[in-house]
């Protein structure tokens, strides 16, 4: 049992870390909601990066690794808060022609009855007719309403991959917590001296770090209960952290400008995806007589 | 990443399964939890059984890996804890191990392993608990000896333990963590007073200990006079790092009988009960992976488990009071019952947010070391 990431995962975070960094930085996440719109450009660097296509077998043209490398290209996305289809493009590659190149544009209905970026998208998995537009919640994520969506069953490898992102998204937030904490001053010294303020962070760290755990394991065993598992503690990361960094950063944190709104509405999108959080809880209850 | 254990490791499990399930028959029924006596006497006897089998080593000199599967096993089989052995086997014996002389190893380790000698944990004091360096119990130098004068408080085991490792001032000039030294103390000294205290369950858990002009040879000292805080951090960082292991996988199993029970008496039905212990399922199960994660780290950086054991001793003492409230819904009227099991750990749980540093230390812990932010004056 080694259960630490390897050279080759670590390098490969680091790639995706450099790519989305050059790339999507909080300068251009600004500029995203300014103008929303999906970036092509960017979407064709990830493809040519080989994010789409990083399960595809080789064979296929695709990269050829596994779910933990999955993972932890999610879990950059989700820190770097990178807009657009990302789950549903992945899981279309290898299925939908130009989907792993980044050339196409794929949207999913979603079992909870809504879809994300069904404007901008080429191609449109599910049931879509009579869409009705919403006033997104979050400004980088637009969603249609399916009326009357028939339920089905949730993709494992999508409610895994969602639940990376969530990570990404909750370390992000403890990592902007705990930046704002040093620098602002308040009563002669950083506010991170407080040990109200220490405890906020401590907390986000705990939650982080936990999720972690579940998630990375999850991508291990691909067992549907530990994905399960991990979706929950990952949604909880992500939701309690982003409101415990807006806590962090006081009325800042309460404005437009504020990159902190944008964690947590990303945040409340994902835990909607396959119909919420009750049906993992179900199921991880079920597992409990089994 | 992975999760698969070596075929060697696979071979201890085997192996460790089959003697388990011959040598648990022949254990003697278990005292109550309130004959102190007849409890030293069980978790003495179980040691020596291990001993005997060759696995009493495996909390020093094995693989954290080796450990983990250890502690897996004999919980899921059903094993005794160790007990009274826990202060010896886990804490005291790792820092002589770590930090001793030949001497000192050869006189105190050998009778730890074959359950001979009980040890207990001479740091809290009525005024330095979560500021353990604040500790005022005094040593000063005569002869061969240190003459202890002071008193200590939440000393676990002390009622049954011959030996205790005890933390003493030695220097009152010098800054708090400076003038500390670790020291031996035989709990059967002149002037050594055990006085038990009664926990909230009704137990005589731990006591207060005091201590009247104790003479302590100088040879019984731990490393270097007035370096006992750098010592004793050897000690915590055992306790924080793999120590609840076995912990874990005891609280998934009650977890699963909890779930069993909801489903006999139908509280099952209620979807809130059901969605509460569904999350405490994820809960179990991703410390449990936490516990993965943090062993492989121990094993990479050299066997000694790191700061991180903080963030695990953080979520893990308070979902493990969420499990015990959960099983009191399910036991409805029965949960005010003391004779039930899960209502006296329901008790005994409430003190695993206090016990080996608050939670609000470990959330300074995480914050500052961890995390980086400032200490606040």
């Amino acid at each position: 049992m080694r259960f630490q990431l390897t050279d080759d995962q670590l390098a490969l975070q680091d790639g995706v870390r450099g790519l989305l960094s050059r790339r999507f930085d909080g300068e251009a996440l600004r500029a995203a909601v300014d103008s929303p719109g999906l970036d092509r450009g960017l979407w064709r660097a990830l493809g040519a990066a080989g994010f789409f296509s990083l399960r595809v077998p080789e064979a296929d043209g695709g990269v050829g690794l596994g779910l933990p490398e999955a993972v932890l290209a999610f879990e950059e996305a989700g820190r770097a808060l990178l807009p657009g289809p990302l789950v549903a493009t992945h899981l279309a590659a290898g299925v939908v022609d130009g989907a792993a190149e980044g050339e196409v544009v794929v949207a999913d209905v979603d079992p909870g009855g809504f879809v994300e970026w069904l404007e901008e998208a080429d191609v449109v998995r599910g049931e879509a007719a009579g869409a009705v537009a919403l006033t997104s919640v979050d400004p980088l994520t637009p969603l249609h309403r399916v009326p009357g969506a028939r339920a089905r069953a949730v993709d494992p490898v999508a409610v895994l991959l969602t639940a990376a992102e969530q990570l990404g998204t909750a370390t992000r937030a403890c990592e902007l917590a705990v930046q704002h904490a040093r620098t602002r001053e308040q009563f002669g010294q950083p506010i991170g001296a407080f040990q109200a303020v220490k405890h906020l962070c401590a907390g986000m760290l705990v939650r982080a770090e936990t999720a972690r755990a579940a998630v990375y394991a999850a991508a291990v065993t691909a067992d549907p209960v530990d994905i399960a598992a991990a979706r929950l503690l990952a949604d909880e990361a992500a939701e309690r952290g982003a409101r415990d960094c807006l806590q962090v950063h006081g009325g800042m944190g309460f404005t437009w400008e504020c990159e902190v709104q944008l964690l947590l509405k990303r945040a409340w999108v994902r835990a909607r995806r396959g119909g919420g959080g009750a049906e993992s809880e179900e199921s991880l209850a079920v597992d409990l007589l089994a | 990443m992975d999760l698969a254990y070596t075929p060697e490791e696979e071979e201890f499990r085997a192996r460790l399964r089959e003697w388990l399930a011959k040598a648990l028959p022949t254990l003697p029924p278990k005292p109550s939890p309130r004959d102190w006596p007849g409890r030293r006497a069980y978790d003495l006897g179980w040691q020596r059984m291990l001993y005997d089998a060759g696995y009493a080593h495996v909390h020093w000199d094995a693989s954290p890996t080796t450990r983990l599967i250890f502690l897996e096993e004999t919980e899921n089989a059903g094993a005794p804890y160790v007990g009274a052995g826990f202060v010896g086997l886990l804490h005291a014996g790792p820092t002589i191990a770590a930090e001793g002389t030949a001497e000192q190893r050869e006189r105190w380790l050998p009778p730890i392993l074959r359950g001979e000698e009980v040890w207990c944990q001479g740091f809290s004091e009525p005024d330095a608990g979560s500021d353990l360096a604040a500790l005022r119990t005094r040593a000063r130098r005569d002869g061969d000896d240190y003459v202890v004068t002071g008193s200590k408080i939440w000393t676990s085991h002390a009622e049954v333990a011959d030996w205790c490792e005890l933390l003493v001032r030695t220097d009152a000039a010098a800054p708090k963590h400076r003038g500390i030294t670790w020291l031996a103390l035989p709990m059967s000294a002149a002037g050594v007073e055990v006085r038990p205290l009664r926990t909230l369950a009704g137990s005589t858990e731990f006591a207060e200990v005091f201590l009247d002009e104790v003479r302590v040879p100088v040879a019984n000292r731990v490393g270097e006079e007035n370096d006992g805080w750098r010592v004793t951090m050897v000690t915590l960082s055992f306790e924080r790092g793999t120590a609840f292991v076995g912990e874990v996988v005891a609280c998934r199993r009650v977890l699963r009988s909890v779930a069993a029970a909801a489903r006999d008496n139908g509280c099952w039905d209620d979807p809130s009960v059901r969605r509460r212990l569904g999350r405490l399922n994820a809960e179990f199960r991703a410390l449990w992976r936490l516990t993965q994660w943090n062993v492989s780290e121990a094993e990479a950086s050299g066997g000694v488990p790191g700061v991180g054991g903080s963030v695990f001793k953080l979520r893990y003492s308070h979902v493990r009071q969420e499990l015990y409230d959960v099983a009191a819904d399910v036991l409805g009227a029965e949960s005010l019952d003391l004779e039930r099991d899960w209502v006296l750990d329901r008790l005994s749980s409430l003190s695993y947010t206090i016990a080996a540093g608050t939670s609000q230390i470990q959330r300074n812990i995480v914050a500052e070391r961890i995390l980086g932010l400032p200490k606040g004056r």
